[in-house]
């Protein structure tokens, strides 16, 4: 058994006197695929953006990759460029086309050439069938093109850890397919994925195991056909019952 | 058969409603026109206010009959659709026509017909109309101050340099394009400015030293309002990161700045920069006036760059932050890529209305005793040859100051489509 990519310890998060997260333990193996499910207001997303500190957490300790996550660390950038992050909202840079998109952050963070960045991107942009799209601008697009676009972008970075902070709330019922089969295909690379999720499908299909949190608490965290099949708490059966 | 109702037009009469109604407003316009220019008063048969109000009434009257909802002419539909959708609007169309006729004679006789523009003193102004000849007289100075006639072509060399540099950005090869913004930030001011001084100040390369208390007019309009855009946009872009920086240092040091300068009027900071800033320097400090006053215009401005381009940065959602920060960008990439591109766009209209505001706070450099355009009008109307035309003077200058301020505004509608992006 290989030592945990991601640590998170005994951590605790407050937004002014709320407690949005409550000590929170969560170790996550390289390849392995995490689904985090929890009604809204639970703190998944907080959970999951506190791992590339977009968010900063009070109390604990997280550790990345070997690097602890505080105030103190210097190089958050290189952190942040090892683990690539996918937003509701999809987040891309409006003002720059779609090969843009993927190559800014190459060229510009990582050094690369620009020739190799752009191979790479499109590369990136044809594993998710959008390399056709490459030289429109993000307001082009469909949303489902356009999240595709955005996990292309974290890819290009060729992180070690994908974040997904509830990629497929924003989009039509349309396009949410065509946007899991990219994390499937992506999933089935040996990527390691932390997943905010609704889509209890997807969870059964790929996930290693699921996490089910509740007020600011991990309530259960279990292998996934042992969580659908029993789970423990009669938290986790209540919120299996109404979305299932 | 129909009923020919005079108030109430319908589609089956169109033709005769259209016609009578088109007439009648032919009549009332005729009327009016009669009355501006020929002084002939075609209602003299009518009693006194009747007279006044005739060509109003027969002009609603034919309007409301021309009001026909769909009536598939489209000139037709074009006029009632614009200018005439009710009676409301009939009467304030109406309005604005007549009083614009009667004000087009007097001001056309004045500015045209009864003009004079021969001649080269005061004496050939003999008619009613404006006296042209005062400008043409004046015009050097209007344009060059007290620079003397001789070295005029020093100035029109400097400009055209400094025009010219300012294009080279849209000939730069494409492996330079990442320079621009340093180009146009810092090289380019130092090189304006080095062409300005050596060519319009001289002192060198044999050409004749000119102090800075000579240079007047529109040139001086050109370098003061040139040099204040160029400084003044980087700082305030600087202030508004400041102000939005978690250092609290950097924070409260541009709140402190920003706040300063809005507080103040522009006027004192001039007064303060020509009196009281050289109290304060050492002796042997010298620092010309014209380079003190252009500071001062530009601190005092950077102050309102930095609150517009901050309104833009605080309109971006918080997810552009996001995306930025979770690709592994630090602070100056995530702005310098992905953020200020975005704001600036945004911000482009504001920006534009300062900029106005600072081309049209220029004459306020007069109160330090440096004549630009209107400083040098305020100068001509008081010389004893020429009293009694300060009207022509603030005419020209109107004129001059809205064509470079239109012009202006139009450049920035074209940025805008330029850089415009759907979201």
């Amino acid at each position: 058994m290989s030592d945990p990519i991601i640590k998170i310890q005994n951590m605790n998060k407050w937004f002014g006197d709320f407690q949005v997260l409550k000590n929170i333990n969560l170790e996550v193996e390289a390849n392995k695929k995490i689904v985090v499910c929890g009604p809204s207001g639970s703190g998944k997303s907080t959970l999951i953006r506190c791992i590339n500190r977009l968010e900063e957490h009070q109390e604990g300790d997280i550790v990345v990759d070997g690097n602890e996550l505080s105030e103190k660390t210097k190089d958050i950038e290189k952190i942040r460029a090892e683990v690539g992050m996918v937003f509701q909202q999809f987040n891309l840079f409006p003002h720059l086309s779609i090969l843009d998109n993927c190559t800014l952050a190459p060229i510009w963070v990582k050094k690369m050439p620009k020739k190799e960045a752009q191979e790479l991107a499109l590369d990136q942009l044809k594993k998710v069938q959008i390399d056709d799209q490459a030289n429109k601008f993000p307001g082009q697009l469909s949303g489902g093109q356009q999240q595709r676009c955005a996990i292309a972008r974290a890819l290009c970075m060729q992180p070690k850890i994908m974040l997904f902070d509830e990629p497929t709330s924003a989009l039509d019922p349309e396009m949410i397919k065509e946007v899991l089969d990219a994390m499937v295909s992506l999933a089935k690379g040996g990527m390691t994925m932390i997943v905010v999720t609704h889509e209890m499908g997807f969870a059964k299909e790929v996930a290693d195991e699921v996490i089910f949190m509740d007020e600011g608490m991990i309530i259960e965290k279990a292998d996934t056909k042992e969580f659908f099949a029993n789970p423990k708490s009669d938290r986790t059966k209540l919120f299996l019952s109404q979305i299932l | 058969m129909q009923t020919f109702n005079f108030f109430k037009p319908n589609r089956n009469n169109i033709k005769n409603y259209s016609i009578i109604g088109s007439f009648f407003v032919l009549v009332s316009l005729i009327d009016v026109i009669s009355n501006a220019f020929l002084k002939i008063n075609l209602t003299f048969f009518l009693p006194g206010s009747l007279t006044n109000l005739f060509p109003l009434i027969l002009g609603l009257i034919g309007l409301n009959m021309m009001r026909i909802d769909y009536s598939g002419n489209n000139t037709l539909d074009l006029l009632n659709k614009n200018i005439n959708t009710n009676n409301f609007n009939a009467l304030l169309t109406l309005l604005i026509l007549f009083s614009i006729i009667k004000v087009l004679p007097q001001s056309l006789s004045w500015m045209i017909l009864d003009a004079t523009i021969s001649g080269d003193s005061k004496d050939a102004c003999t008619g009613t109309g404006a006296c042209w000849t005062y400008i043409k007289v004046w015009f050097r100075r209007f344009m060059y101050g007290m620079y003397p006639n001789e070295f005029h072509w020093r100035i029109n060399t400097a400009f055209i340099l400094v025009i010219a540099l300012g294009f080279v950005g849209y000939f730069m090869k494409e492996n330079l394009k990442k320079y621009l913004a340093l180009y146009y930030v810092i090289i380019y001011p130092v090189i304006a400015y080095l062409v300005i001084y050596y060519l319009i100040s001289g002192g060198s390369f044999g050409l004749q030293w000119v102090e800075t208390g000579a240079w007047g007019g529109l040139s001086l309009t050109f370098i003061v309002s040139f040099f204040c855009l160029i400084f003044c946009f980087p700082l305030g872009m600087v202030f508004a990161l400041g102000r939005r920086s978690n250092l609290p240092v950097i924070k409260y040091i541009s709140i402190c700045y920003i706040e300063f300068w809005r507080g103040v009027p522009l006027i004192t900071v001039l007064f303060m920069s020509s009196v009281m800033f050289p109290m304060f320097l050492p002796e042997d400090f010298f620092m010309d006036k014209l380079v003190r006053v252009i500071i001062a215009i530009t601190l005092f401005e950077a102050a309102y760059c930095a609150e517009v381009i901050r309104g833009g940065l605080q309109s971006l959602p918080r997810g552009q932050y996001d995306a930025a920060k979770s690709l592994g960008m630090g602070y100056w990439k995530m702005h310098i890529f992905v953020i200020l591109p975005q704001a600036l766009k945004l911000v482009i209209p504001g920006i534009a209305n300062t900029f106005l505001a600072l081309v049209k706070d220029t004459p306020l450099i007069f109160v330090v005793g440096l004549a630009e355009l209107a400083g040098m009008l305020a100068l001509a109307k008081t010389n004893p040859k020429w009293l009694g035309f300060a009207m022509e003077g603030y005419i020209f200058a109107s004129i001059i100051f809205w064509i470079i301020c239109y012009a202006m505004s139009k450049y920035s509608y074209n940025l805008e489509a330029k850089y415009k992006t759907e979201r």
